[in-house]
């Protein structure tokens, strides 16, 4: 050890922050709130949270945050989208605003509420390829989008249902979910994002 | 709730997940899908279908229902932000055509000529979320335990004026406080004094916070308003009449929006409240002949 432990960003413009910032607690890491430009001097990474893509992609242009933000990503900052992150991340969104924006950094296509509505969203369980490795784990999907193509380059490392549906994907230092790992008790998304931001980690890229 | 395979439908947690990714946000109410066009426009978390804003149900009087089903079917197709629909207190048979709709969240709520003098719905056995108002912590987790999945503070609806949301959110807040500081014994006693179940109010006590989250109502007529209801400890805002009772709806509705998310930030504020026209005229509470939080109990 020895090495100072990653500072995680969380995007607080709007959605569940304190739950992100509870759960990387839990595992050690740091965690600081992004509202503008200057947040995000020296993060090793930044979590986009849930809550409304649309209100979220215009509150990245207001505050200034929205270039910036690309930037860094463009540049390797680690980044981890859970639901409505996911879908600024996503490089194809099916079901949105004609102005909604993306960081485009995921070669996915995605359809947001692809669940339907409220009442169709559900707790369940989902099943993790090798890595993070282990049993099922249980998920919260709200409103959740679904992750309808993947790319060549983006790694599906979580299914749920009989259909096997990708919900959790990475792309490099890119990582999205469409449930929230945040709301629920297990630990192991919220360490393999440490992981990737570890500075070590990054430097070593 | 009810399991499809390994998927669980309406349990506690999806309900009030729902409530915690609305947080820092605005939900704004609308009357028609121009109007929730406008609304989503402004980057509105959620909006609130109903057939006639706060200050004309006041203005009017009569008795205020559900509205129409195909006003709340117009607006779901406008937009693709959450859809929150009014059903009046206790009227549960009001609840369950709502649910039917596929409104992500039900309105139980005070603006509405109340259906049952004695009882709120039990919400416990709808698959969609309920939000429920009130004027104090007892009613509040009064609402909780019949599941609630947040809670509002009520303030006055339709009257422009932010002095009971801030009298609602201020005892709200300070009753968990002082709660906090309680012993183990005076629990018991703080669950008498609010009518309310000593366990919830022994989970006030370790978790510091209402076990679902806290929006405010009732008033919000300008940005700082909503940045001193979240300075205050809201968790988000609903705006009815405060928008489009006012000169310049659109510009209003996204000023608000900004102050919410960056109401810590004075210059923000004030930059957003800059040129907005005129706000709704607002109601002395003194002038008023009926109020409306004093519906539910």
């Amino acid at each position: 050890m020895g090495e100072p432990s990653a500072t995680v960003g969380v995007l607080a413009l709007q959605g569940d922050v304190r739950e992100h910032e509870t759960a990387f607690g839990e595992v050690g890491v740091r965690t600081r709130r992004v509202r503008r430009p200057a947040d995000l001097d020296g993060l090793d990474g930044l979590v986009l949270p849930g809550g409304e893509s649309t209100t979220l992609s215009m509150l990245l242009t207001s505050s200034g945050l929205f270039e910036p933000v690309a930037e860094a990503i463009g540049g390797g900052l680690p980044v981890f989208g859970t639901c409505a992150g996911l879908i600024l991340l996503a490089e194809r969104v099916e079901d949105g605003r004609r102005d909604q924006r993306s960081f485009a950094a995921l070669d996915v296509t995605v359809r947001r509420n692809g669940y339907g509505p409220q009442r169709f969203s559900f707790e369940g369980r989902v099943v993790l390829a090798p890595d993070p490795p282990g049993e099922p784990m249980p998920a919260v999907f709200i409103r959740a989008p679904v992750v309808l193509a993947v790319g060549a380059q983006v790694e599906v490392l979580a299914t749920e249902g009989e259909g096997a549906t990708p919900v959790l994907v990475r792309q490099g230092h890119v990582l999205g979910a469409t449930f929230h790992p945040e709301l629920t008790a297990d630990r192991r998304l919220q360490r393999l994002f440490a992981s990737m931001a570890e500075p070590a980690a990054r430097r070593g890229r | 709730m009810t399991a499809t395979g390994e998927r669980e439908t309406g349990t506690f947690t999806v309900k009030r997940g729902l409530a915690d990714m609305l947080r820092g946000g605005v939900i704004m109410d609308v009357v028609d899908a121009g109007q929730a066009k406008i609304a989503e426009d402004a980057g509105a978390v959620a909006v609130m279908a109903l057939e006639r804003v706060p200050a004309d149900i006041r203005r009017d009087g009569g008795v205020a229902r559900m509205s129409d089903p195909a006003l709340i079917q117009g607006i779901q197709e406008a937009v693709t932000i959450p859809v929150m629909a009014k059903a009046r207190i206790g009227h549960f048979a009001e609840a369950q055509v709502l649910q039917s709709l596929g409104v992500d969240y039900i309105d139980e709520s005070e603006v509405l000529t109340p259906a049952d003098e004695a009882h709120h719905i039990d919400k416990w056995p709808f698959t969609v979320p309920f939000v429920c108002g009130a004027t104090n912590l007892g009613e509040a987790l009064r609402r909780i335990s019949e599941g609630a999945a947040m809670i509002r503070s009520k303030g006055e609806a339709g009257t422009g004026n932010i002095v009971e949301a801030v009298r609602h959110l201020r005892s709200i807040v300070g009753d968990i406080r002082r709660i906090t500081q309680a012993d183990s014994a005076e629990l018991y006693g703080w669950a008498k004094d609010l009518g309310a179940p000593v366990g919830l109010v022994q989970e006030i006590a370790g978790s510091r916070k209402l076990p679902v989250p806290l929006f405010c109502a009732g008033g919000i007529a300008t940005p700082a308003d909503a940045s001193l209801v979240m300075q205050l400890g809201a968790q988000a805002v609903f705006v009815g009449s405060g928008i489009f009772k006012s000169d310049d709806p659109a510009r209003r509705a996204r000023a608000i929006v900004e102050a919410t998310t960056h109401f810590e930030d004075p210059s923000h504020v004030a930059r957003v409240s800059t040129g907005l026209g005129e706000a709704m005229r607002g109601e002395e509470l003194g002038e008023l002949t009926e109020r409306l939080a004093d519906r539910g109990w």
